[in-house]
């Protein structure tokens, strides 16, 4: 994955909590055996509204998208994550994700920045207010700031999570480092265990 | 003295591989489930970082999301593409697959139960976030996305932060025509789509006890839609004999050290959950949802709720976009809407108890003539049993389509849509816009509800219809 260390950009508010996966990329996209080309299916029904807040012009090119409580519940899909970073997003701000939705998007270099609800709020007000503010989302010190509107929110992210995101790691290869310790752990299980081997 | 420990903990540090301070646990799964879905880019992953499946012994497939619930041949072209990936994937790798049309094929939380290889003690994950479902039996089981799929497939571990605890102590007798699906969207219902977000839930008490193994994994499965990483049970006797027989489960005196083993996981006396939610079972009625997430929920007594009297203005906001979009008024009373289509299956229900209890409900009478009944078994299994009691014939009798295993209506990636503006009864477990066909509209029910509701033509208990 690509590392990630500072995004910076205008915002796209979107004011709705419990935003489901299903909606970020509806099943008819599942069908799929790629990781690429997702971003037409980002949120494909609601973007038939003309008023979505994803088909106004102002906020076209927007790399941060700011949304209310439970971002991402519901189904496992990675798409949804995919279909995120395809349309052009490197972050997500939120008050709380769902726990796959924020697991998937570590593992893909999509920042999922969990804020305060008050900040969450503040925020969304401010870049709803204006199209043009600017966002930071900076994995580094854990920050999500937008000056011009005096806002600056810490958000919360593991210090291993960090660091693979900051030097886009490949989360596969540092634990086959661990390779012993898994034999280790397989000698001693025990025999009951079903296996259709 | 050993410290006391809640199932959970002990599930979690059975596994731990390698852990260190401020990281996350390395843990060890001991199965991965796999489906046509969510594995492609998994596999895809592997053949370009060139890395062997490490345990194929550990891992099963099934096809079960894209696959027609009709015979003959997929029609959908990019179904059938996901499922040949699927075949050759698991080919190469030496993956043991069930494919349509393989009589222990159905879908995934149905088929590791039954072929006995969820048991107590196990962790068990699959690309599906209702992976829950197997906690049924006292495991440690959650879904996963595809990127985690592949770190599983090539090391059989998965880093994994550690979680809070949760009890949900449910206490007292089910009154008539409640059932275990009401008992979770009540659950649901009090702790919303997020309430339960980084928490591993330990459903308990004497309701939970006395529900039967199918009840329980009803339980578990929608763990997920209050947020929750994982939902369990802990083993007793249901748990074992249930188990015992079945294909995979241990036999002889294998049996034997297993069960010495399961009765060591419950809950310590004295250990403590990080929160607790307590229920009354005896004050429960049949629920039924009225918007666009599970915790939308209210009784089949209530009416559609008003968004003018709800005091949180985000509360008020979603409802008032949910009831747009399902074609809802508030105040109208949930008994007078009337559905399309009435929906029985899902990984939520479609065992053989929920079959029975759809039966039990419509034998001797008939659909109503606006209505369009499908039961979709969840497995083979599940269909041969239900034929050979009988089952399929009570319900066709009554006007329900007698369909082949699979996901189907339950997120609608094979032909079996809901199309625009048409309404559902659907005993599965997600009420999202566009789940069941883009623009149709979901109520998730209890089988003996969805049941009812066939006959009635709209929403109805089974003592309705006396
Ligand atoms: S039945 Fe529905 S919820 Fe269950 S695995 Fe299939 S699609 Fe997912």
């Amino acid at each position: 994955m690509e590392p990630v260390r500072v995004v910076t950009s205008r915002a796209v508010p979107l004011d709705r909590s419990d935003v489901d996966t299903d909606q970020i990329i509806p099943s008819d996209w599942l069908k799929r055996v790629e990781r690429t080309g997702f971003g037409k299916g980002l949120f494909a029904e609601w973007r038939d509204d003309r008023d979505f807040v994803l088909n106004q012009p102002e906020h076209a090119g927007a790399a941060i998208l700011v949304a209310g409580p439970n971002f991402g519940v519901g189904s496992s899909r990675e798409h949804a994550v995919w279909a995120l970073l395809d349309y052009g997003f490197r972050a997500v701000v939120a008050p709380r994700f769902g726990d796959i939705f924020r697991n998937n998007s570590t593992r893909s270099g999509l920042v999922p920045a969990q804020v305060e609800p008050a900040f969450g709020r503040r925020l969304l007000d401010a870049v709803s207010a204006d199209a043009d503010l600017e966002v930071t989302v900076d994995v580094e010190r854990r920050l999500v700031e937008a000056p011009a509107a005096g806002l600056e929110g810490r958000f919360e992210l593991d210090e291993l999570t960090q660091r693979r995101l900051l030097e886009g790691l490949d989360d596969v290869g540092l634990t086959l480092r661990r390779a012993d310790a898994i034999k280790e752990f397989e000698d001693r299980r025990p025999s009951w265990l079903p296996s259709v081997g | 003295m050993t410290r006391s420990r809640t199932l959970a903990q002990k599930l979690w540090d059975r596994h731990v591989v390698a852990g260190a301070p401020g990281e996350p646990d390395l843990l060890y799964i001991d199965l991965h489930l796999v489906h046509e879905v969510t594995s492609p880019q998994a596999f895809e992953g592997l053949r370009m970082a060139g890395r062997p499946v490490r345990r194929p012994d550990l891992t099963v497939a099934t096809a079960d999301h894209n696959v027609p619930t009709t015979p003959g041949p997929v029609e959908d072209p990019l179904s059938a593409e996901q499922l040949e990936v699927l075949g050759r994937n698991c080919e190469r790798h030496g993956i043991r697959l069930f494919p349509r049309g393989d009589p222990d094929q159905g879908i995934v939380h149905v088929i590791g139960p039954e072929l006995g290889l969820s048991q107590p003690g196990m962790t068990i994950v699959c690309g599906d976030s209702h992976t829950s479902t197997h906690g049924a039996f006292g495991a440690l089981a959650f879904g996963i996305g595809t990127s985690e799929v592949e770190h599983v497939l090539a090391t059989q571990t998965l880093p994994q932060q550690q979680a809070e605890t949760m009890a949900v102590v449910v206490e007292g007798e089910l009154p008539e025509g409640v059932t275990a699906k009401d008992v979770i969207l009540a659950v649901i219902g009090h702790l919303g789509t997020g309430g339960g977000i980084g928490t591993l839930i330990e459903y308990r008490g004497s309701t939970i006890s006395a529900l039967s193994m199918e009840g329980r994994m009803t339980i578990c499965n929608m763990s997920i839609e209050a947020g929750a990483r994982a939902g369990m049970v802990a083993p007793d006797d249901t748990t074992f004999s249930y188990l015992e027989g079945r294909p995979f489960a241990p036999s002889g005196a294998a049996w034997e050290r297993a069960l010495d083993d399961w009765r060591s996981l419950p809950t310590d006396d004295g250990a403590t959950f990080d929160r607790t939610l307590e229920i009354d079972a005896s004050r429960l009625r049949p629920h039924v949802t009225w918007g666009t997430n599970p915790g939308q929920v209210a009784t089949l007594d209530d009416n559609v709720p008003d968004p003018d009297s709800m005091e949180d203005p985000a509360e008020a906001g979603s409802a008032r976009r949910a009831l747009a979009y399902m074609g809802l008024t508030p105040g109208t009373p949930l008994r007078e809407i009337r559905v399309d289509t009435v929906f029985l299956g899902s990984c939520t229900n479609s065992r053989i108890e929920d079959l029975r209890a759809a039966a039990e409900v419509v034998r001797g009478r008939r659909v109503a003539p606006s209505v369009r009944a499908l039961a979709v078994p969840g497995s083979g299994r599940v269909k041969r049993q239900a034929e050979e009691e009988g089952l399929d014939r009570v319900l066709v009798a009554a006007g329900f389509e007698w369909r082949e295993p699979g996901c189907s209506m339950c997120l609608a990636m094979n032909p079996d849509k809901l199309a625009p503006g048409e309404r559902s009864a659907s005993t599965s477990n997600r009420n999202f816009e566009g789940r069941q066909g883009r623009g149709g509209r979901t109520h998730l029910v209890s089988p003996a509800v969805a049941a009812a509701t066939a006959v009635a033509g709209h929403f109805a208990s089974p003592s309705d219809l006396d």
